[in-house]
């Protein structure tokens, strides 16, 4: 049986959500992307360069038509920001599934969780599919339920930090208590953490910095496509109980 | 040079001279935007691809123009 992805309806093969920024070119955010065998990808919207107008675009080296494109609010410090930004998203292709960030603070880039919910609200009402970056509280992540968010995506760390699932069992708390798609998104620094993020019974990973900053991101971004089909093939398959003491693989008797 | 025939917009954040009477499919052209691939707001509203040609940017417009960059 296949093991589908699905956000607001929407189908996908892959459950790694990969962002495209801090790459060191356009050839190379479309080399890491193939290589992380992601379906969909995180993009922010800015300002036209009026001065360099003609310059290549990044719709010009990923395919909106062949990869889908999740317009996100990142920068974004107001409710109203965010709803600006997404509704510019909306008007440049159509796009209703969208990334809701918004911040509370610059130093650690958390999530403002009052301004969230009221922009997921307003968002859900003019139609789009929200997915929402959020903390790790159990009681926001339902709230955000509650005004209709398609999928809830608590951090695993702070944005761009690497430093894994800091909190797996509000993790847990929060996957089993939602009925729609949890994705850890941000903190995720090296493959296995993505990994433990899957093996947690999340339904997908979203990441940008692991794969942007490492060394070769290309290997990096196939590394951690491998890490999060392992994680979730090992949450399907059901992990041994834990023991405190050893047990014998091999058989104790007929032992010459 | 007739000023009489210029008027200045503000376009991202920036002073911008355009001929009077200048529509926005026109103002895209001439900057080699790609229409498709941009959404622009005029004085915070949000402008639909099928008005661009009917619409005259007027002195002292507002006219943001964005685009998807790479972004987390």
């Amino acid at each position: 049986m296949k093991d589908l992805f699905t956000i607001a309806n929407k189908n996908f093969n892959s459950r790694l959500i990969v962002g495209t920024g801090k790459y060191k070119s356009f050839k190379e955010t479309s080399d890491a992307i193939k290589a992380s065998g992601a379906d969909i990808v995180t993009v922010a919207v800015r300002r036209v360069n009026i001065l360099d107008s003609d310059q290549p675009l990044l719709m010009d080296y990923i395919d909106p038509k062949t990869i889908t494109y999740l317009p996100n609010t990142a920068g974004c410090y107001s409710s109203e920001e965010a709803l600006r930004t997404l509704r510019l998203a909306r008007e440049m292709g159509d796009w209703r599934l969208v990334k809701l960030e918004v911040l509370g603070d610059k130093k650690t880039l958390y999530p403002n969780m009052i301004e969230t919910i009221k922009s997921t609200e307003v968002l859900v009402k003019e139609g789009f599919d929200v997915m929402v970056y959020c903390t790790d509280d159990p009681i926001m992540t339902k709230k955000l339920e509650d005004v209709g968010a398609c999928a809830i995506m608590p951090l695993g760390a702070p944005i761009g930090s690497g430093m894994g699932i800091q909190n797996k069992t509000n993790i847990c708390i929060i996957k089993e208590q939602s009925s729609v798609p949890v994705i850890v998104d941000a903190g995720v620094g090296t493959a296995s953490d993505a990994t433990i993020a899957m093996e947690l019974g999340c339904d997908g990973v979203l990441l940008n910095t692991a794969i942007a900053e490492a060394k070769n991101p290309i290997l990096m971004a196939e590394s951690m496509k491998h890490a999060v089909i392992a994680g979730r093939k090992a949450f399907k398959a059901g992990r041994m109980k834990k023991r405190h003491h050893a047990k014998a693989s091999s058989p104790q008797n007929n032992l010459i | 040079m007739n000023n009489l025939n210029m008027a200045k917009i503000q376009l991202n954040g920036s002073p911008h001279e355009i001929n009077k009477g200048t529509n926005l499919n026109e103002l895209l052209n001439k900057l080699k935007i790609k229409i498709n691939k941009v959404a622009i707001e005029i004085n915070g509203i949000i402008i639909e691809k099928n008005k661009y040609p009917n619409l005259i940017l007027n002195k002292d417009d507002k006219v943001e123009i964005v685009k998807f960059i790479g972004g987390g």
